[in-house]
């Protein structure tokens, strides 16, 4: 009789939530979709014109995302995933470059141009108070 | 010093400009393969006619092509002929039917020719993720010490053929 | 035969935009005043011919003659009248002459208003601008004419317009960008003019500023709506991507606003004489290398048109003649320039040199992110790709350093304001910001960004209610009174300020308060995203003009009542066999729901996308306010009371 009753318990509950709907791509915590969401917009499409991976529709971008998904349940690290993407795609997938000799001037540049505006603006007002006091 | 500093702008210019000139005309889609130097990727894939499991040890000693392909890509099908001229040649092809299916692949070896010295399939798409494939079809020249030495994207045809062929020695 | 007449057109147009160029500097050269009279006439009959060429081009799409091959790349005969009119600007070469057009129109309002200026110079600024149409219409009737046809061999139909762009924002987007884009070239014609007379005193500041409030304006709303247009038309909800494309119409925008700062400063004060002269140039210089890179095929983007080498050869050519031409005389010319007067640290001069200094950085470093791909790849370094995440990391601080100075700035007085005019106000800013801030992020519970962004937020409403206050407070007049006195050159410097912190607010809770699923559904399901029930009621087959598509029908409830309906398509165009996915919006003041189609699943089930987007629509409020604002300092009086100046 037991089993009859948790049985009708399980149709009923099985049918109330039919009408719910399900997330296509499950994750197992909700940090995983955040990674996840946030990888995705990481990485770019390796065939679009300049999409990333969460924007577009094509066949490589599905696969490729379907790759990242898989690889955050199997408990992998950003890092490593990261590192699994260049090494098959090169470093043209990453919508961050990655820190080296070759980007100091991308990642510090603006930075340096910020000091030497400053420094400039130093200047200027230095001039401008010599200019004063000359003419008094 | 002023003056100096005054005709800067200039000058960062005019190095742009010559940074834009060498850009013109190169074919800025073209990806390089970022296996380049290195050696194709284990793998464990079925054949197509033997239906045995192959590895990287049943590839090819000589110099040959890896070639990605599949029924549902219309330039697959406007390349085929012309694999099929480069076989007849004696070109080695690596075939990897790519996330397709094995019906329709059979089907379409038998009506339009098969070219390939083995065919291996790759129903889910991973072993193109692992070589860095964008689509289909794309071909890889693999050399004679089993190095990846170019990558193609998009069909091969009588125009591209001698540029690929380079790679092959 | 139309269209024949319609390329004959342009080339007269060449022949007086050529006329144009160099029949009054030729005058000014030679000190005759019949050739300098000549510019405003020449003006109006190269823009008089110039719009018989986009007339009739336009005339070719309505009528459907696929004879001329940019018509049948771009058109059908199924497509609705407006997008077969939009159509003309669908593609490279019409919306060439779209820019040229737009030039021709500048030159002309110009012209009308010349006797508005002295009289060399208003010949020159019209000489100079008929030197960029002259480039322009050359690079057009060379390499870009829409006029080519295909005879005999006409096609039964045209390939259609690419699906994405038949849109409302088609219509509106390209035009007002241009607008901005190349109104530009008149303050850069008065830069240049002022270089090559040697008249470098305050007044050509005075002349170019309202033409440039003017761009700056259209340019903001040109941006505002291709983000908009982005957003509802792409289906993920997207309003800005960092794309090369987008970033060529925004660094005009960048170094536009310093120019629209550090002429206000040159004029006043007769300051920062050479750097508004630099500034003139280089907008319009970031404009032009805007028109390279989108139609060179030197950068990959979504928005590119179809490259092609030759066209990339002319306009670097183009290039270097008006970048490096206009360059070269500065280093030259702007050794001679030189203030006399001085300023405090403490005056605002010194705030908006900070300005201008804190905006060229941010310019500087969206040119570096845009084009640091290109000279890797140059120097051979191989290919690297630099995107969102980039231009997030380095953009926002320093733009959040400048939001916080710019809240800062219009207390200052010139030459010297006293520390009591920025204490108190300051201190009780920052005070009420930093709590109200934290208010909000502890109703919303946001995170320490979120806190940071508003704090700077509310610290410009405080101070700039602070700074209206206290000026319409002095005095004894009255609030109202005084307010009303005010010069409408405030009320937009208020109207755009708070237009940005506006924005501020919509990209931050867009950012960090939406939702986003993505669902399996079908017809009879259900699903809540952040607080509201999406009913999908069912699915229906559409046909339109030239599509076929699947249409859903769906319902969002909040608390069991009914918010909006809901019908995203996904629609297959014949012509081109494209699908593109129309997603559906219900628009709100504090969230948009969004709702798109993804892909057909078995069964009856598809992928849907359910977007609850916090406060998006603020970010383009903003861009909107920004334009007032803009305008508003266009038409200011004092303008109108310069013409009768200059006429005495």
């Amino acid at each position: 009789m037991t089993s009859l009753k948790v049985l009708f318990i399980w149709f009923v509950l099985a049918f109330s939530v039919s009408s719910m709907a399900d997330e296509i791509i499950q994750f197992s915590s909700p940090l995983n979709k955040t990674r996840y969401q946030s990888l995705i917009e990481e990485l770019r499409c390796p065939k679009c014109q300049n999409q990333n991976l969460a924007d577009s529709a094509s066949g490589i971008a599905v696969d490729l995302r379907e790759q990242v998904h898989q690889m955050i349940e199997n408990r992998k690290t950003d890092q490593e995933i990261i590192e699994y993407m260049v090494a098959r795609y090169g470093e043209f997938v990453l919508y961050r470059p990655q820190q080296s000799s070759a980007t100091f001037l991308l990642w510090y540049g603006p930075f340096i141009l910020l000091g030497l505006g400053l420094v400039a603006f130093v200047l200027v007002l230095r001039a401008n108070r010599r200019k004063r006091e000359a003419s008094l | 010093m002023r003056k100096i500093l005054l005709f800067i702008p200039l000058f960062v210019f005019l190095i742009l400009g010559v940074f834009f000139y060498l850009q013109l005309g190169k074919d800025t889609q073209y990806m390089p393969s970022a296996l380049i130097g290195k050696n194709v990727p284990n793998f464990k894939l079925v054949s197509l006619e033997t239906d045995q499991v192959l590895t990287q040890a049943d590839l090819p000693k000589r110099a040959y092509l890896i070639n990605f392909w599949g029924t549902w890509c219309p330039a697959c099908h406007i390349e085929h002929p012309f694999l099929v001229e480069l076989a007849e040649q004696g070109v080695i092809l690596v075939g990897v039917d790519y996330k397709d299916e094995k019906a329709l692949a059979e089907q379409w070896l038998v009506e339009k020719g098969n070219p390939y010295t083995m065919i291996l399939m790759d129903e889910l798409g991973h072993f193109g993720v692992d070589l860095g494939v964008t689509g289909a079809p794309e071909t890889f020249v693999v050399n004679r010490a089993g190095q990846i030495v170019y990558r193609h994207q998009g069909p091969i045809s009588a125009e591209n053929w001698p540029e690929i062929r380079g790679y092959l020695q | 035969m139309l269209p024949e007449i319609g390329q004959f057109s342009l080339i007269l147009s060449l022949f007086f935009a050529f006329s144009l160029a160099f029949v009054p500097l030729f005058g000014y050269w030679a000190n005759n005043r019949l050739l300098l009279e000549m510019a405003r006439p020449l003006t109006f009959i190269m823009s008089f011919w110039v719009l018989v060429g986009f007339v009739i081009l336009t005339w070719s799409f309505a009528i459907d003659d696929f004879s001329v091959l940019y018509v049948s790349q771009n058109s059908n005969s199924q497509l609705p009248i407006w997008y077969k009119l939009s159509a003309v600007w669908g593609g490279h070469e019409g919306s060439l002459l779209l820019w040229v057009l737009i030039l021709a129109g500048w030159c002309s309002v110009v012209a009308l208003k010349i006797k508005t200026l002295p009289k060399d110079i208003g010949p020159i600024v019209l000489a100079l601008l008929g030197i960029i149409s002259t480039g322009f219409l050359a690079f057009l009737l060379f390499t870009s004419s829409p006029f080519i046809r295909l005879l005999p061999n006409t096609p039964a139909d045209g390939g259609d317009l690419n699906p994405l762009l038949q849109d409302f924002g088609l219509i509106v987007h390209p035009p007002l960008l241009y607008m901005g884009y190349v109104g530009f070239s008149v303050a850069f014609a008065f830069a240049v003019a002022a270089l090559i007379t040697g008249n470098l005193s305050s007044s050509w500041a005075r002349w170019a500023r309202p033409w440039t409030a003017a761009s700056w304006a259209f340019l903001t709303l040109g941006i505002t709506l291709g983000s908009w247009w982005a957003y509802y038309e792409l289906g993920w909800g997207g309003w800005w991507f960092w794309d090369p494309v987008e970033n060529a119409s925004f660094m005009p925008w960048l170094a536009g606003t310093a120019l629209l700062h550090s002429l206000a400063v040159t004029e006043k004060r007769g300051v920062f004489k050479s750097w508004t002269v630099l500034l003139a140039i280089f907008t319009f210089c970031l404009s032009l290398l805007g028109t390279f890179l989108v139609r060179s095929g030197v950068l990959t983007s979504v928005h590119s048109f179809a490259a092609d080498p030759t066209r990339g050869v002319f306009i670097l050519v183009l290039l270097f003649l008006f970048v490096g031409g206009s360059l070269l005389l500065y280093a030259i010319r702007a050794a001679q320039v030189r203030s006399t007067v001085s300023f405090g640290v403490t005056g605002r001069e010194a705030w908006l040199l900070l300005n201008n200094i804190l905006l060229t950085v941010l310019t500087l470093t969206v040119l570096l992110g845009t084009l640091y791909p290109l000279i890797f790849d140059a120097l051979g370094l191989g290919k690297i790709s630099v995107g969102a995440p980039y231009f997030n990391t380095v953009f926002t601080p320093i733009a959040l350093l400048l939001i916080v100075f710019m809240a800062v700035g219009p207390l200052s007085k010139w030459h010297h304001t006293k520390a009591n005019v920025f204490l108190w106000p300051c201190f009780v800013s920052a005070a009420l910001s930093i709590f109200l801030s934290a208010a909000v992020i502890f109703i919303y519970e946001l995170n320490f960004i979120a806190w940071l962004s508003l704090t700077v937020v509310f610290w410009v409403v405080c101070l700039s209610f602070s700074d209206w206050f206290s000026k319409v407070s002095a005095g004894t007049k009255g609030i109202i009174p005084r307010a009303r006195q005010l010069p409408r050159n405030y009320y937009g410097m208020l109207l755009a300020h708070l237009g940005i912190v506006v924005s501020l607010v919509g990209i931050v809770l867009v950012s960090l308060n939406s939702s986003e699923s993505l669902l399996r559904l079908s017809p009879g399901d259900s699903a809540n995203v952040a607080g509201y029930e999406f009913r999908f009621d069912a699915l229906e087959q559409v046909r339109g003009p030239n599509y076929v598509a699947d249409k859903g029908h769906f319902t969002a409830y909040k608390n069991g009542e009914l918010v909006a309906e809901l019908h995203p398509e996904k629609r297959l165009f014949t012509t081109r066999q494209q699908v593109m996915t129309e997603a559906a919006l219900d628009a709100g003041f504090t969230r948009d729901l969004y709702i798109s189609l993804g892909e057909k699943l078995d069964g009856a089930a598809w992928g849907v996308r359910i977007y609850v987007k916090s406060f998006v629509r603020w970010i383009w409020l903003g861009g909107l306010m920004m334009m007032a604002g803009g305008l508003l300092a266009a038409l200011d009086k004092r303008y109108k009371r310069r013409v009768g100046a200059a006429n005495a």
